[in-house]
């Protein structure tokens, strides 16, 4: 439990610090390469509906939400700062490890506007062996169903 | 009770005048004042338009409701125990506070305001107002009050294809004569016959009046200049005709992508669609494998009713879009994303992974959410300075061109005879 519950911490640290630094090209090596990830509310997700505001259902459908971003989507230039919440780990089986944590994430515009962009609930599975944990399904609940403007960088 | 849809106290030329040009200048106040935003809640809103409530499909079994909106007016709207459609004002009739107070729910028997306990009907009729013969024989209402003289306001309602659309004047034309012949046939493409599943529902809170939005979902110009995702991956290759329809009025429109068929079959395009120059490539091509639904080769259809209301065909992503503004500055742009209950698993899955194009964080659409607020704040100090819409003439007619703005000429055109201007 100790060691998971490290990993797990670590894990979500560094999956933090990599978006709130900019090093977006790393961000799909949490994952597994089979692996989901989607952005929803918690509205659309108690109402059981399946979609995402992203919705990807491979490594490489994030690889391409990077890729879009830094070649193809317009936007105002704009950073994000993650504040997660620890880690409450709900199921360990053999190395299937289940946990949810809470996030602020505050955006900060180019004009220097902060505000605070999401809060919500990652809900993942994550695959743990050799020393690392890698993240096979995240679903990102947000609390509101509102989005101010557009949403690009990842969550 | 009856609408008053003569103009208010806010005459036209308080607001105006409009600027010479034409349907080829906007002027910028037109994005900026309260007065005018007030003007539009009187004359569009209020008056003889019809704004899109939420799909039949979302209210299916009596007792079903949805609070929606009439742009600043709530609305609920709710199926009753016969099965019928009601929509009727969320304002109760004593003192006004909002009767409901959820986004949706189901197996409602009635409606009771919680501040007094005054209650209505699934039809929105008044029926019961607690303590009304007062207690212990005082207080309570006078013997002369009639619970029929303060019904809520009703909505009128049609629907056309399971979208359900609402009116608070009685002088609005019926929906299929306000919508108009050419695009009537544009809405039964995509929903006639079929059961929608929403997959999904969410609300962009857009920096900019709510008539830069809908210039932009009308600018059939900016396309391919703005969104640039699929040019940057070389995922439009293949050589579309299409145009624009715009209605008599102006106001409603169609902007469509359709496969040349002619030119599908020509030998350059498989080369070019082989195109291997450029150093994007999507990792995973999946997002875009689409299924075939419609024979007629229109693979992008948008599609708007005047004022607010967006039906959207991209490939085989289908949505809706119920624009509702908030503040001069500030628009909500509700998103409900449907399949429809005939998917096969399959096809489901491509609707989920196309709808990574729309949205908040649409690969081809999240740049509509933030050039309104570049407008916005570009023409902040010059509210008497004009937009220039010259791109394909001056008219607001039909065109096989989209590189035309004829359709946000229709808008105003349709707007400015709604308010007067």
């Amino acid at each position: 439990m100790t060691d998971v519950y490290r990993l797990i911490s670590q894990t979500q640290a560094e999956y933090a610090r990599t978006i709130d630094n900019d090093k977006l090209e790393a961000w799909p090596d949490f994952f597994m390469d089979a692996c989901t990830y989607r952005i929803t509310s918690a509205q659309s997700h108690a109402d059981g509906l399946e979609g995402g505001v992203v919705f990807c259902a491979s490594k490489g459908m994030l690889t391409d939400r990077i890729s879009a971003l830094r070649e193809a989507n317009i936007f105002e230039r704009h950073s994000y700062r993650h504040i997660l919440g620890a880690p409450c780990i709900l199921s360990e089986n053999g190395d299937r490890v289940e946990s949810e944590t809470a996030f602020i994430v505050a955006r900060i515009m180019r004009t220097g506007e902060t505000a605070v962009f999401a809060t919500g609930k990652y809900l993942d599975t994550y695959r743990v062996g050799g020393g690392k944990a890698l993240i096979e399904n995240r679903l990102v609940v947000c609390d509101s169903n509102r989005v101010d403007t557009l949403l690009v960088i990842p969550l | 009770m009856a609408q008053d849809n003569s103009m208010d106290g806010l005459a036209a030329a308080e607001i105006g005048p409009w600027p010479a040009g034409g349907l080829t200048r906007v002027p910028y106040w037109v994005f900026q004042r309260e007065d005018v935003y007030a003007a539009e809640q009187q004359r569009i809103f209020q008056g003889p338009n019809w704004s899109y409530l939420c799909l039949d499909a979302e209210v299916p079994n009596p007792g079903d409701f949805r609070a929606t909106s009439i742009g600043d007016t709530p609305v609920i709207v709710v199926r009753d125990g016969t099965g019928k459609i009601n929509a009727f004002e969320n304002r109760c009739s004593h003192r006004g506070a909002l009767i409901c107070l959820e986004e949706h729910g189901k197996g409602q028997r009635d409606f009771q305001c919680v501040y007094h306990g005054w209650s209505y009907d699934l039809a929105g009729k008044l029926t019961g107002i607690a303590f009304k013969n007062g207690v212990k024989g005082q207080g309570g209402m006078p013997k002369a009050f009639k619970l029929d003289d303060h019904h809520p306001r009703q909505v009128r309602l049609e629907a056309l294809h399971g979208l359900v659309f609402g009116t608070l004047s009685d002088a609005t034309p019926p929906l299929t004569d306000y919508i108009g012949p050419e695009i009537v046939p544009r809405v039964a493409r995509v929903l006639a016959g079929k059961r929608p599943v929403v997959l999904n529902r969410v609300t962009q809170v857009l920096p900019n009046n709510w008539k830069l939005y809908i210039e932009n979902v009308k600018d059939s110009y900016h396309a391919s200049i703005l969104h640039l995702f699929f040019t940057t991956f070389q995922l439009n290759q293949l050589s579309y005709k299409g145009g624009i329809v715009v209605s008599e009025a102006g106001g409603s429109h169609i902007s469509y992508n359709q496969l040349d068929t002619k030119a599908a079959i020509n030998k350059d395009y498989a080369a070019q669609q082989l195109r291997s120059d450029s150093k994007y490539k999507l990792a995973d091509p999946s997002l875009l494998a689409g299924f075939h639904e419609w024979d007629d080769g229109i693979t992008l259809q948008i599609l708007s009713v005047f004022p607010t209301f967006v039906l959207q065909q991209i490939q085989n992503s289908i949505a809706v879009r119920r624009v509702v503004p908030r503040k001069p500055d500030e628009t909500d742009l509700n998103w409900t994303i449907i399949g429809f209950d005939s998917d096969t698993p399959e096809q489901r899955m491509v609707r989920l992974k196309q709808a990574n194009l729309i949205g908040p964080a649409g690969f081809i659409s999240m740049e509509d959410g933030c050039v309104g607020g570049f407008v916005q704040r570009g023409v902040k100090s010059v509210p008497d300075a004009n937009a220039v819409l010259e791109m394909g003439g001056h008219e607001a007619v039909s065109s096989e061109s989209r590189v035309s703005e004829a359709s946000i000429r229709g808008f105003w055109k349709q707007y400015r005879s709604t308010m007067g201007l």
